[in-house]
Protein backbone atom coordinates (compact mmCIF):
# COMPACT_ATOMS: atom_id res chain seq x y z
CA UNK A 1 0.00 0.00 0.00
CA UNK A 2 1.60 2.97 -1.13
CA UNK A 3 0.38 6.73 0.42
CA UNK A 4 -0.30 9.85 -1.69
CA UNK A 5 -0.46 12.89 0.46
CA UNK A 6 -1.33 16.43 0.07
CA UNK A 7 0.02 19.08 -1.29
CA UNK A 8 0.65 16.79 -4.82
CA UNK A 9 3.16 17.29 -7.05
CA UNK A 10 4.39 15.77 -9.75
CA UNK A 11 7.48 14.00 -8.66
CA UNK A 12 5.25 11.90 -6.75
CA UNK A 13 2.65 10.84 -9.16
CA UNK A 14 5.53 10.00 -11.86
CA UNK A 15 6.13 7.51 -9.00
CA UNK A 16 3.45 5.74 -9.42
CA UNK A 17 3.16 2.82 -11.39
CA UNK A 18 -0.44 0.64 -12.72
CA UNK A 19 -1.53 -1.93 -10.07
CA UNK A 20 -0.29 0.15 -7.41
CA UNK A 21 -2.63 0.33 -3.84
CA UNK A 22 -3.08 3.77 -3.04
CA UNK A 23 -4.48 5.98 0.02
CA UNK A 24 -4.77 9.75 -0.73
CA UNK A 25 -5.04 12.00 2.18
CA UNK A 26 -5.78 16.04 1.11
CA UNK A 27 -7.42 17.93 -1.30
CA UNK A 28 -9.91 16.28 -3.91
CA UNK A 29 -12.45 18.42 -6.26
CA UNK A 30 -15.53 16.71 -7.74
CA UNK A 31 -16.08 17.42 -11.55
CA UNK A 32 -18.21 14.83 -13.69
CA UNK A 33 -20.32 15.46 -17.14
CA UNK A 34 -21.12 19.33 -17.15
CA UNK A 35 -17.77 20.38 -15.18
CA UNK A 36 -15.99 19.00 -18.37
CA UNK A 37 -18.22 20.29 -20.65
CA UNK A 38 -18.31 23.44 -19.40
CA UNK A 39 -14.73 23.65 -19.15
CA UNK A 40 -14.08 22.48 -23.39
CA UNK A 41 -15.86 25.22 -24.01
CA UNK A 42 -13.90 27.90 -22.39
CA UNK A 43 -15.77 27.82 -19.08
CA UNK A 44 -13.57 30.11 -16.04
CA UNK A 45 -12.86 27.30 -13.77
CA UNK A 46 -14.09 28.70 -10.15
CA UNK A 47 -11.04 27.17 -8.40
CA UNK A 48 -7.62 26.82 -9.67
CA UNK A 49 -6.76 23.16 -10.19
CA UNK A 50 -3.29 23.40 -10.87
CA UNK A 51 -1.54 20.52 -9.20
CA UNK A 52 -4.85 19.20 -8.21
CA UNK A 53 -7.07 15.90 -8.36
CA UNK A 54 -10.51 15.47 -9.95
CA UNK A 55 -13.09 13.04 -8.93
CA UNK A 56 -15.96 12.04 -11.18
CA UNK A 57 -18.26 11.77 -8.43
CA UNK A 58 -21.79 12.97 -7.92
CA UNK A 59 -22.35 12.35 -4.53
CA UNK A 60 -25.56 12.41 -2.33
CA UNK A 61 -25.19 15.38 -0.16
CA UNK A 62 -27.63 16.59 2.06
CA UNK A 63 -27.57 20.47 3.92
CA UNK A 64 -27.90 20.65 7.90
CA UNK A 65 -28.48 23.40 9.23
CA UNK A 66 -26.40 25.41 7.09
CA UNK A 67 -23.59 22.49 7.03
CA UNK A 68 -23.26 20.24 4.03
CA UNK A 69 -22.83 16.50 5.05
CA UNK A 70 -21.90 13.84 2.32
CA UNK A 71 -24.19 10.98 2.63
CA UNK A 72 -22.55 9.24 -0.27
CA UNK A 73 -19.99 9.21 -3.02
CA UNK A 74 -18.61 6.77 -5.15
CA UNK A 75 -16.88 7.18 -8.57
CA UNK A 76 -19.15 7.40 -11.19
CA UNK A 77 -17.72 6.15 -15.23
CA UNK A 78 -14.67 8.18 -16.42
CA UNK A 79 -15.03 7.34 -19.95
CA UNK A 80 -17.71 9.83 -20.61
CA UNK A 81 -14.71 12.55 -19.85
CA UNK A 82 -12.72 11.11 -22.91
CA UNK A 83 -13.03 13.99 -24.93
CA UNK A 84 -11.96 16.58 -22.59
CA UNK A 85 -9.82 14.86 -19.74
CA UNK A 86 -6.53 15.89 -21.68
CA UNK A 87 -7.55 19.26 -22.38
CA UNK A 88 -8.38 20.05 -18.73
CA UNK A 89 -4.56 18.38 -18.00
CA UNK A 90 -2.77 20.61 -20.11
CA UNK A 91 -4.86 23.99 -19.68
CA UNK A 92 -5.51 23.35 -15.62
CA UNK A 93 -2.41 21.25 -15.07
CA UNK A 94 -4.69 18.59 -12.43
CA UNK A 95 -1.97 15.48 -11.73
CA UNK A 96 -4.77 12.98 -10.45
CA UNK A 97 -7.84 11.91 -12.19
CA UNK A 98 -9.90 9.57 -9.38
CA UNK A 99 -13.21 7.29 -11.41
CA UNK A 100 -14.31 4.07 -12.44
CA UNK A 101 -14.11 1.83 -15.69
CA UNK A 102 -10.63 4.05 -16.63
CA UNK A 103 -10.22 5.91 -19.90
CA UNK A 104 -9.32 6.00 -23.53
CA UNK A 105 -6.00 6.55 -25.29
CA UNK A 106 -6.26 10.31 -25.42
CA UNK A 107 -6.50 10.41 -21.40
CA UNK A 108 -3.43 8.15 -21.56
CA UNK A 109 -1.08 10.30 -23.09
CA UNK A 110 -2.40 13.26 -21.64
CA UNK A 111 -1.00 11.36 -18.52
CA UNK A 112 2.61 10.74 -20.00
CA UNK A 113 2.34 14.39 -21.66
CA UNK A 114 1.32 16.98 -18.39
CA UNK A 115 2.45 14.06 -15.92
CA UNK A 116 -1.02 12.92 -14.21
CA UNK A 117 -2.26 9.38 -13.36
CA UNK A 118 -5.44 7.73 -13.54
CA UNK A 119 -6.68 6.66 -9.80
CA UNK A 120 -9.44 3.86 -9.82
CA UNK A 121 -12.01 3.73 -6.85
CA UNK A 122 -14.10 0.84 -6.54
CA UNK A 123 -17.35 1.47 -8.10
CA UNK A 124 -20.33 1.54 -5.80
CA UNK A 125 -18.22 1.50 -3.09
CA UNK A 126 -20.42 4.65 -2.20
CA UNK A 127 -20.20 4.67 2.21
CA UNK A 128 -16.79 3.33 2.47
CA UNK A 129 -15.51 6.24 0.52
CA UNK A 130 -17.92 8.65 1.75
CA UNK A 131 -16.49 7.79 5.34
CA UNK A 132 -13.28 8.77 3.97
CA UNK A 133 -14.13 12.52 3.46
CA UNK A 134 -13.26 14.44 6.64
CA UNK A 135 -14.40 17.65 5.69
CA UNK A 136 -16.96 19.49 2.98
CA UNK A 137 -14.80 22.98 2.28
CA UNK A 138 -16.62 24.53 -0.27
CA UNK A 139 -18.97 23.72 -3.43
CA UNK A 140 -19.26 25.70 -6.55
CA UNK A 141 -21.32 25.50 -9.93
CA UNK A 142 -24.09 23.87 -7.56
CA UNK A 143 -27.01 26.41 -8.78
CA UNK A 144 -26.01 26.34 -12.36
CA UNK A 145 -25.29 22.58 -12.52
CA UNK A 146 -27.38 20.71 -10.03
CA UNK A 147 -26.20 18.87 -6.70
CA UNK A 148 -24.76 15.69 -8.53
CA UNK A 149 -22.92 18.08 -10.89
CA UNK A 150 -21.09 20.64 -8.78
CA UNK A 151 -17.55 21.14 -7.58
CA UNK A 152 -17.67 19.72 -4.17
CA UNK A 153 -14.17 20.57 -2.24
CA UNK A 154 -13.38 18.05 -0.04
CA UNK A 155 -10.75 16.85 2.22
CA UNK A 156 -10.15 12.90 2.42
CA UNK A 157 -8.12 10.59 4.43
CA UNK A 158 -6.95 7.48 3.29
CA UNK A 159 -9.39 7.58 -0.05
CA UNK A 160 -8.70 3.69 -1.05
CA UNK A 161 -7.75 3.80 -4.92
CA UNK A 162 -5.85 1.61 -7.80
CA UNK A 163 -3.45 3.24 -10.31
CA UNK A 164 -4.77 1.83 -13.54
CA UNK A 165 -3.30 4.35 -15.44
CA UNK A 166 0.23 5.36 -15.18
CA UNK A 167 2.23 8.52 -16.39
CA UNK A 168 4.58 6.23 -18.14
CA UNK A 169 2.25 4.91 -21.27
CA UNK A 170 0.67 1.79 -18.52
CA UNK A 171 -2.80 1.41 -18.86
CA UNK A 172 -4.30 -1.59 -16.91
CA UNK A 173 -7.81 -1.32 -19.31
CA UNK A 174 -5.91 -2.23 -22.51
CA UNK A 175 -3.82 -5.10 -20.66
CA UNK A 176 -7.37 -6.73 -19.60
CA UNK A 177 -9.26 -5.91 -22.83
CA UNK A 178 -6.74 -7.23 -24.58
CA UNK A 179 -6.58 -10.77 -22.52
CA UNK A 180 -10.38 -10.81 -22.51
CA UNK A 181 -11.13 -10.42 -26.07
CA UNK A 182 -8.38 -13.42 -26.71
CA UNK A 183 -10.12 -15.53 -24.14
CA UNK A 184 -13.01 -14.65 -25.59
CA UNK A 185 -11.75 -15.89 -29.09
CA UNK A 186 -10.31 -19.30 -27.73
CA UNK A 187 -14.16 -19.98 -26.22
CA UNK A 188 -16.13 -19.42 -28.58
CA UNK A 189 -13.29 -21.27 -30.44
CA UNK A 190 -13.63 -24.29 -28.04
CA UNK A 191 -17.63 -25.04 -28.87
CA UNK A 192 -17.05 -25.10 -32.52
CA UNK A 193 -13.95 -27.90 -32.11
CA UNK A 194 -16.61 -29.38 -30.01
CA UNK A 195 -19.47 -29.49 -32.42
CA UNK A 196 -17.63 -31.45 -35.44
CA UNK B 1 -61.65 1.16 -4.66
CA UNK B 2 -60.47 4.12 -3.17
CA UNK B 3 -58.26 4.29 -0.15
CA UNK B 4 -59.28 5.79 3.05
CA UNK B 5 -57.05 8.43 5.19
CA UNK B 6 -55.38 5.87 7.53
CA UNK B 7 -55.01 4.02 4.60
CA UNK B 8 -52.68 6.32 2.23
CA UNK B 9 -51.12 7.21 5.20
CA UNK B 10 -49.87 3.65 5.70
CA UNK B 11 -49.39 2.91 1.88
CA UNK B 12 -47.46 6.34 2.15
CA UNK B 13 -45.39 4.73 5.00
CA UNK B 14 -44.99 1.43 3.56
CA UNK B 15 -43.47 3.19 0.30
CA UNK B 16 -41.26 4.91 1.66
CA UNK B 17 -39.78 2.05 4.02
CA UNK B 18 -39.80 -0.04 0.74
CA UNK B 19 -37.34 2.85 -1.00
CA UNK B 20 -35.20 3.33 2.23
CA UNK B 21 -34.29 -0.69 2.36
CA UNK B 22 -33.81 -1.03 -1.31
CA UNK B 23 -31.59 1.89 -1.71
CA UNK B 24 -29.25 0.63 1.34
CA UNK B 25 -29.22 -2.97 1.84
CA UNK B 26 -28.63 -5.27 -0.98
CA UNK B 27 -31.04 -8.66 -1.28
CA UNK B 28 -29.61 -11.78 0.49
CA UNK B 29 -29.48 -13.79 -2.74
CA UNK B 30 -27.36 -11.01 -4.21
CA UNK B 31 -25.06 -11.04 -0.99
CA UNK B 32 -25.00 -14.80 -0.81
CA UNK B 33 -22.87 -14.21 -4.54
CA UNK B 34 -21.02 -11.66 -4.10
CA UNK B 35 -19.55 -13.73 -0.85
CA UNK B 36 -18.79 -16.16 -3.33
CA UNK B 37 -16.74 -14.09 -5.48
CA UNK B 38 -14.58 -12.77 -1.96
CA UNK B 39 -13.85 -16.31 -1.71
CA UNK B 40 -13.06 -17.02 -4.62
CA UNK B 41 -10.66 -14.24 -5.89
CA UNK B 42 -7.14 -14.54 -5.20
CA UNK B 43 -4.86 -12.79 -2.07
CA UNK B 44 -2.89 -9.64 -2.80
CA UNK B 45 -4.96 -8.93 -5.95
CA UNK B 46 -6.59 -6.36 -6.97
CA UNK B 47 -9.72 -8.44 -7.57
CA UNK B 48 -9.42 -9.53 -3.61
CA UNK B 49 -9.50 -5.73 -2.34
CA UNK B 50 -12.23 -4.68 -5.40
CA UNK B 51 -13.98 -7.14 -3.29
CA UNK B 52 -13.38 -6.63 0.38
CA UNK B 53 -14.01 -3.07 -0.22
CA UNK B 54 -17.69 -4.08 -1.64
CA UNK B 55 -18.12 -6.38 1.50
CA UNK B 56 -17.60 -3.56 3.69
CA UNK B 57 -19.65 -1.13 1.81
CA UNK B 58 -22.67 -3.44 2.26
CA UNK B 59 -22.18 -3.89 5.67
CA UNK B 60 -21.69 0.42 6.31
CA UNK B 61 -24.52 0.81 4.22
CA UNK B 62 -27.17 -1.61 6.14
CA UNK B 63 -25.91 -0.30 9.54
CA UNK B 64 -25.67 3.63 8.63
CA UNK B 65 -28.99 2.82 6.31
CA UNK B 66 -27.34 5.11 3.70
CA UNK B 67 -27.37 4.71 0.08
CA UNK B 68 -24.80 1.74 -1.26
CA UNK B 69 -24.21 3.35 -3.94
CA UNK B 70 -24.55 7.45 -4.86
CA UNK B 71 -26.15 6.92 -8.22
CA UNK B 72 -29.85 5.61 -6.82
CA UNK B 73 -30.75 5.33 -10.22
CA UNK B 74 -33.97 5.01 -12.54
CA UNK B 75 -36.74 3.91 -10.23
CA UNK B 76 -38.12 1.02 -11.11
CA UNK B 77 -41.40 -0.05 -9.89
CA UNK B 78 -43.07 -2.84 -10.61
CA UNK B 79 -46.84 -3.16 -9.28
CA UNK B 80 -49.15 -6.09 -9.18
CA UNK B 81 -52.54 -5.72 -8.23
CA UNK B 82 -55.79 -6.52 -8.17
CA UNK B 83 -58.87 -5.25 -10.67
CA UNK B 84 -60.52 -2.34 -9.52
CA UNK B 85 -56.82 -0.61 -8.53
CA UNK B 86 -56.69 2.96 -8.66
CA UNK B 87 -53.19 3.53 -10.18
CA UNK B 88 -53.80 7.32 -10.32
CA UNK B 89 -54.54 7.11 -6.82
CA UNK B 90 -51.18 5.13 -5.96
CA UNK B 91 -49.22 6.59 -7.97
CA UNK B 92 -49.52 10.28 -6.37
CA UNK B 93 -48.69 8.44 -3.11
CA UNK B 94 -45.76 7.03 -4.22
CA UNK B 95 -44.40 10.43 -5.65
CA UNK B 96 -45.10 12.08 -2.46
CA UNK B 97 -42.27 9.00 -1.05
CA UNK B 98 -40.02 9.45 -3.82
CA UNK B 99 -39.91 13.22 -2.68
CA UNK B 100 -39.39 12.78 1.05
CA UNK B 101 -37.07 9.77 0.37
CA UNK B 102 -35.02 12.32 -1.40
CA UNK B 103 -35.20 15.28 1.34
CA UNK B 104 -34.04 12.24 3.22
CA UNK B 105 -31.14 11.51 1.22
CA UNK B 106 -32.43 7.79 0.39
CA UNK B 107 -32.08 8.80 -3.15
CA UNK B 108 -30.12 11.57 -5.01
CA UNK B 109 -31.95 14.43 -7.07
CA UNK B 110 -31.52 12.18 -9.87
CA UNK B 111 -33.56 13.23 -12.69
CA UNK B 112 -32.92 15.78 -14.99
CA UNK B 113 -34.66 17.75 -17.62
CA UNK B 114 -33.20 16.36 -20.98
CA UNK B 115 -33.73 19.44 -23.10
CA UNK B 116 -32.66 22.20 -20.30
CA UNK B 117 -30.49 20.25 -18.33
CA UNK B 118 -32.33 21.30 -15.41
CA UNK B 119 -32.16 18.97 -12.34
CA UNK B 120 -36.00 19.06 -10.72
CA UNK B 121 -33.96 17.70 -7.32
CA UNK B 122 -37.08 15.83 -6.53
CA UNK B 123 -36.94 12.81 -8.54
CA UNK B 124 -40.11 13.50 -10.33
CA UNK B 125 -40.39 14.48 -14.13
CA UNK B 126 -41.59 12.54 -17.30
CA UNK B 127 -40.72 9.27 -17.67
CA UNK B 128 -39.36 8.86 -13.72
CA UNK B 129 -39.96 7.27 -11.45
CA UNK B 130 -40.99 4.43 -13.87
CA UNK B 131 -43.55 2.66 -12.56
CA UNK B 132 -44.99 -0.63 -14.42
CA UNK B 133 -48.69 -1.53 -13.05
CA UNK B 134 -49.75 -5.26 -13.79
CA UNK B 135 -53.40 -6.52 -12.73
CA UNK B 136 -53.29 -9.90 -11.06
CA UNK B 137 -55.71 -12.45 -10.14
CA UNK B 138 -54.39 -11.94 -6.03
CA UNK B 139 -56.78 -9.52 -3.58
CA UNK B 140 -53.54 -8.37 -2.26
CA UNK B 141 -51.21 -5.50 -3.66
CA UNK B 142 -47.68 -6.52 -4.14
CA UNK B 143 -44.66 -3.84 -5.00
CA UNK B 144 -41.27 -4.71 -6.26
CA UNK B 145 -39.01 -1.66 -6.80
CA UNK B 146 -35.63 -2.00 -8.03
CA UNK B 147 -33.11 1.04 -8.28
CA UNK B 148 -30.82 0.45 -11.11
CA UNK B 149 -27.48 3.17 -11.61
CA UNK B 150 -26.64 4.93 -15.17
CA UNK B 151 -23.11 2.99 -14.96
CA UNK B 152 -24.58 -0.01 -15.55
CA UNK B 153 -27.51 1.30 -17.14
CA UNK B 154 -25.39 2.62 -20.01
CA UNK B 155 -23.70 -0.89 -20.72
CA UNK B 156 -27.24 -2.24 -21.55
CA UNK B 157 -27.21 -3.20 -25.35
CA UNK B 158 -29.62 -4.76 -28.11
CA UNK B 159 -28.76 -6.77 -30.87
CA UNK B 160 -30.12 -7.78 -34.15
CA UNK B 161 -29.72 -11.19 -35.61
CA UNK B 162 -27.96 -11.98 -37.83
CA UNK B 163 -24.98 -10.22 -36.65
CA UNK B 164 -22.40 -11.13 -39.31
CA UNK B 165 -19.34 -9.00 -37.69
CA UNK B 166 -20.04 -11.32 -34.66
CA UNK B 167 -20.85 -14.49 -36.93
CA UNK B 168 -24.27 -14.56 -34.93
CA UNK B 169 -27.53 -16.65 -36.13
CA UNK B 170 -30.69 -16.50 -35.30
CA UNK B 171 -30.64 -19.47 -32.83
CA UNK B 172 -29.15 -20.16 -29.25
CA UNK B 173 -25.50 -19.84 -30.15
CA UNK B 174 -25.92 -16.99 -32.16
CA UNK B 175 -27.77 -15.81 -28.70
CA UNK B 176 -24.76 -16.58 -26.71
CA UNK B 177 -22.08 -14.93 -29.18
CA UNK B 178 -23.69 -11.18 -28.69
CA UNK B 179 -24.28 -11.46 -24.71
CA UNK B 180 -20.54 -12.95 -24.19
CA UNK B 181 -19.73 -9.52 -26.56
CA UNK B 182 -21.45 -7.50 -24.26
CA UNK B 183 -19.66 -8.75 -21.52
CA UNK B 184 -16.65 -8.05 -22.87
CA UNK B 185 -17.98 -4.24 -24.54
CA UNK B 186 -19.43 -3.70 -20.41
CA UNK B 187 -15.78 -4.41 -18.68
CA UNK B 188 -14.85 -2.01 -16.17
CA UNK B 189 -17.72 0.41 -17.06
CA UNK B 190 -20.78 -1.01 -15.09
CA UNK B 191 -19.29 -1.98 -11.71
CA UNK B 192 -19.32 -5.75 -12.29
CA UNK B 193 -19.16 -8.08 -10.96
CA UNK B 194 -22.62 -7.77 -12.25
CA UNK B 195 -25.62 -9.64 -13.24
CA UNK B 196 -27.37 -9.71 -17.12
CA UNK B 197 -31.38 -9.69 -17.53
CA UNK B 198 -31.63 -10.90 -21.15
CA UNK B 199 -34.85 -11.55 -23.29
CA UNK B 200 -34.84 -12.69 -26.85
CA UNK B 201 -37.64 -11.84 -28.97
CA UNK B 202 -40.48 -9.25 -28.73
CA UNK B 203 -40.08 -5.66 -30.62
CA UNK B 204 -37.28 -3.21 -29.40
CA UNK B 205 -39.24 -1.81 -26.77
CA UNK B 206 -40.71 -5.24 -25.20
CA UNK B 207 -37.35 -7.09 -25.97
CA UNK B 208 -36.00 -4.16 -23.28
CA UNK B 209 -38.64 -4.29 -20.70
CA UNK B 210 -38.70 -7.71 -20.57
CA UNK B 211 -35.01 -8.10 -19.98
CA UNK B 212 -35.07 -5.72 -16.83
CA UNK B 213 -38.01 -7.32 -15.33
CA UNK B 214 -35.74 -11.04 -15.50
CA UNK B 215 -33.81 -8.77 -13.05
CA UNK B 216 -36.70 -9.18 -10.35
CA UNK B 217 -35.67 -13.32 -10.39
CA UNK B 218 -33.32 -14.49 -7.51
CA UNK B 219 -30.19 -15.14 -8.31
CA UNK B 220 -30.44 -18.90 -7.09
CA UNK B 221 -33.63 -19.15 -8.96
CA UNK B 222 -33.35 -21.68 -12.45
CA UNK B 223 -35.04 -21.02 -15.77
CA UNK B 224 -38.22 -23.61 -16.64
CA UNK B 225 -37.19 -24.19 -19.80
CA UNK B 226 -34.46 -25.80 -19.84
CA UNK B 227 -32.32 -24.66 -22.96
CA UNK B 228 -32.60 -21.21 -21.03
CA UNK B 229 -31.16 -22.85 -18.07
CA UNK B 230 -28.44 -24.16 -19.42
CA UNK B 231 -27.34 -21.29 -21.29
CA UNK B 232 -28.12 -18.98 -18.37
CA UNK B 233 -25.38 -21.43 -16.30
CA UNK B 234 -23.10 -21.22 -18.89
CA UNK B 235 -22.96 -17.56 -19.91
CA UNK B 236 -22.28 -16.87 -16.29
CA UNK B 237 -19.20 -19.98 -16.42
CA UNK B 238 -18.04 -18.69 -19.86
CA UNK B 239 -17.95 -15.44 -18.56
CA UNK B 240 -15.88 -16.36 -15.68
CA UNK B 241 -13.11 -17.72 -17.44
CA UNK B 242 -12.77 -14.33 -19.63
CA UNK B 243 -10.78 -13.14 -16.74
CA UNK B 244 -12.26 -9.54 -16.78
CA UNK B 245 -12.88 -9.60 -12.86
CA UNK B 246 -14.24 -6.86 -9.97
CA UNK B 247 -14.12 -3.60 -11.58
CA UNK B 248 -12.77 -4.50 -14.50
CA UNK B 249 -9.09 -5.42 -12.80
CA UNK B 250 -8.92 -8.87 -13.83
CA UNK B 251 -10.04 -11.49 -12.09
CA UNK B 252 -12.11 -14.70 -11.69
CA UNK B 253 -15.39 -13.11 -11.66
CA UNK B 254 -17.09 -11.37 -14.34
CA UNK B 255 -20.74 -12.01 -13.57
CA UNK B 256 -22.69 -13.25 -10.36
CA UNK B 257 -25.57 -14.38 -12.59
CA UNK B 258 -27.57 -14.59 -15.64
CA UNK B 259 -31.15 -14.78 -16.47
CA UNK B 260 -33.23 -15.07 -19.42
CA UNK B 261 -36.37 -14.90 -20.86
CA UNK B 262 -37.90 -15.22 -24.63
CA UNK B 263 -40.98 -13.54 -25.73
CA UNK B 264 -42.44 -13.98 -29.87
CA UNK B 265 -41.28 -12.22 -32.41
CA UNK B 266 -42.09 -11.03 -35.97
CA UNK B 267 -40.54 -13.30 -38.52
CA UNK B 268 -38.42 -10.54 -39.77
CA UNK B 269 -36.94 -10.16 -36.09
CA UNK B 270 -34.49 -11.52 -33.52
CA UNK B 271 -33.48 -8.67 -30.98
CA UNK B 272 -31.62 -9.94 -28.48
CA UNK B 273 -31.97 -6.93 -25.76
CA UNK B 274 -29.52 -7.61 -22.46
CA UNK B 275 -29.78 -5.39 -18.99
CA UNK B 276 -27.05 -5.05 -17.00
CA UNK B 277 -26.99 -4.82 -13.00
CA UNK B 278 -24.47 -3.70 -11.17
CA UNK B 279 -23.07 -5.99 -8.03
CA UNK B 280 -24.72 -2.63 -6.05
CA UNK B 281 -27.94 -4.52 -6.78
CA UNK B 282 -30.78 -2.59 -5.39
CA UNK B 283 -34.00 -4.52 -5.74
CA UNK B 284 -36.66 -5.58 -2.96
CA UNK B 285 -40.42 -5.87 -2.73
CA UNK B 286 -43.07 -6.17 -0.46
CA UNK B 287 -46.99 -7.56 -0.08
CA UNK B 288 -49.17 -5.36 1.30
CA UNK B 289 -52.08 -6.03 3.49
CA UNK B 290 -55.62 -4.19 3.02
CA UNK B 291 -54.79 -1.54 5.72
CA UNK B 292 -51.24 -0.76 2.93
CA UNK B 293 -49.43 -1.91 5.32
CA UNK B 294 -46.23 -4.14 5.17
CA UNK B 295 -47.52 -7.77 5.26
CA UNK B 296 -44.63 -9.29 4.00
CA UNK B 297 -40.79 -8.86 2.78
CA UNK B 298 -40.39 -11.16 -1.34
CA UNK B 299 -36.51 -10.74 -1.33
Amino acid sequence: MKRLTYPFDEQQIRSLKVGDMVLISGKLFTGRDAVHKFLHEGGKSPVNLKNQIIYHCGPVVLEKAGKYEVMAAGPTTSIREEPYQWEVMRDHGIVGVIGKGGMGPKTLEGCQKYGCVYFHAIGGAAQVLAEKIKSVDDVHLKEKFGSPEAIWELTVDEFPVVVTMDSHGGSLHSVVEETSSKNLSKELSKKKTKKK
Amino acid sequence: MKLDKDQKKNLYDSMLELIRVTSTQIPGDVQKEVLKALRREKKNTTAKYAMEIIDKNIELARSKSQPLCQDTGTILLYVNHPAGFHQSEFTKVFEKAVVDATKKGYLRQNSVDTLTGKNDTMNIGLGHPSIHFHEHKKKSLEVKLMLKGGGCENVGAQYSLPNVALEAGRDLDGVRKVILDAVVKAQGKGCGPGVLGVTIGGDRGAGYIASKEQLLRTLDDTNDIPALKKLEKDIVETSNRLGIGPMGFGGKTTLLGCKISALNRLPASYFVSISYMCWAFRRQGVTLSGKQKISKWLY
